[in-house]
């Protein structure tokens, strides 16, 4: 019993019509309260005011751009490597809800960053990666759509997927070098354990945080049913006609 | 791989275009500038190593979708493939005759364009410099690109979309390079990091793009 047997279809479809609405359900929860607490019972920033409670949606939104492309990239590494049919059409289902979750952080960060800043956009290393990385959603996808046969799509946008992380974190490099930043340090630092946010702050934060991460893995267990589904109809269809 | 490199660069300068259509849109994108931010001079010699350095990405581009797809339409490319040469060759040979057609009149042409757009005369020296060390990146780049996109029928468009992105970083070091050589201080590491990008470019894509293109030959 190994755990590539779960990435039979059949399989795959069985556990996760289990799973998903407990997921879907905590996302929901997570997402809600996180938020509602956020939004309406925290105290407003000293400097910022309430402006401060717009990162309940723009920190988590920004993370879960980054591990979507991350979890793409894993998921075309094991399609590569051991052809799981079902690993291939996950990269491809995590790519539109990643992209989404890419244009909240910007506009979030837009929004935000018009009292702030004053400006609604600055060519700042974080903000300039971002968009960045959202255009290589944009070849991303735009390469699945283009490709009539799948399984070479799954192989050529695998092998982008690859690529095209290393173009982008040498870009996020790049643009440090380019242009001095003005966007704010992170706030919760993984690796030094200090924090510089209150944790009146920081637990809706962390439940919104998980939150987003719960809804992204539901949204792309679905969206993997879907397509799965999909290709099987088309199995069938092509079985009929011939 | 020497004969390809030949025959390729004999179809790019017969077939015309090759060498004649980059250049004249080059020429033409750096006109078109002064036309878009007025004719300051002053104004257009700060942007004009930002200028020289898009346009001659954008005319890098330009011839980026037939490097391919001619091949595989008459299907010369799949005798190519199964010849005993192999596949990163091709692709190394393909995006070199891509260099010479492209990049390095480009290179050559740009202080000349330099005139037109008031580039101070010793920043001639760097543009020139950094669209060499540079402009063999933009050629390997978009050869993945062309690989990936060969066997699309009109993939010009996405080719684009492609590439463009992963040219980010060659350009941001790139008119980096230019633009302290022009207002005259310190390179830093811009032209280390530039050369970085070229050789590993030329280095490891090959590899990607190679493997790309069997899978689309399969």
């Amino acid at each position: 019993m190994s755990i590539w047997e779960y990435a039979n279809p059949l399989k795959f479809l069985n556990w996760t019509t289990k799973v998903l609405p407990w997921v879907a359900g905590c996302a929901a929860v997570c997402v809600s309260v996180g938020l509602i607490w956020g939004f309406f019972f925290t105290p407003d920033d000293y400097r910022q005011g309430s402006t401060v409670k717009i990162i309940y949606l723009h920190v988590p939104a920004a993370l879960m751009a980054i591990n979507a492309w991350l979890m793409m990239l894993v998921a075309s590494l094991i399609w590569l490597v051991r052809r799981h049919h079902v690993s291939a059409l996950a990269a491809k289902a995590a790519a539109p809800v990643g992209v989404v979750f890419t244009l909240v952080a910007l506009f979030t960060g837009a929004i935000w960053g018009k009292p702030m800043w004053g400006a609604y956009w600055a060519w700042d290393p974080r903000l300039t990666s971002f968009l960045i990385l959202f255009l290589f959603y944009l070849g991303y996808m735009a390469l699945w759509s283009a490709i009539e046969d799948a399984d070479t799509a799954a192989d050529l946008t695998s092998v982008l997927c690859m690529v095209g992380s290393v173009f982008a974190l040498l870009s996020r490099y790049a643009v440090n070098f380019w242009n001095q930043g003005l966007h704010q340090g992170t706030s919760v630092p993984v690796a030094t354990g200090e924090r510089t946010v209150a944790d009146v702050f920081f637990v809706p934060l962390l439940i919104s945080m998980v939150g987003f991460g719960l809804m992204f893995l539901a949204l792309v267990l679905l969206r993997t049913q879907t397509e799965i589904r999909k290709r099987r109809a088309a199995a069938l269809i092509a079985r009929e006609t011939t | 791989m020497i004969a390809l490199l030949r025959r390729d660069l004999r179809l790019a300068i017969r077939a015309g275009g090759g060498f004649g259509l980059a250049l004249a849109f080059f020429l033409i994108v750096v006109v078109l500038v002064p036309f878009g931010v007025g004719a300051d001079m002053a104004v257009l010699g700060r942007v004009a190593a930002g200028v020289l350095w898009t346009g001659a990405i954008l005319a890098c581009l330009l011839s980026l979708d037939r490097m391919f797809a001619l091949d595989f339409e008459d299907g010369s490319l799949e005798l190519l493939v199964t010849s005993p040469l192999p596949t990163e060759g091709i692709v190394l040979a393909k995006a070199a005759a891509h260099w010479i057609t492209t990049g390095l009149p480009l290179s050559l042409a740009a202080p000349v364009l330099g005139i037109l757009l008031n580039l101070p005369p010793h920043g001639a020296v760097w543009m020139v410099i950094s669209l060499l060390v540079g402009t063999p990146a933009l050629s390997i780049i978009g050869a993945f690109g062309a690989a990936l996109t060969v066997g699309i029928k009109r993939g010009g468009l996405l080719l684009s979309i492609l590439v463009l992105p992963m040219y980010v970083p060659t350009l941001i070091f790139g008119a980096e390079v230019a633009r302290r050589g022009s207002e005259g201080v310190a390179l830093g590491s811009s032209l280390v990091m530039l050369c970085a990008i070229s050789l590993l470019a030329v280095g490891l894509l090959p590899f990607a793009a190679s493997k790309v293109l069997r899978i689309n030959l399969k």
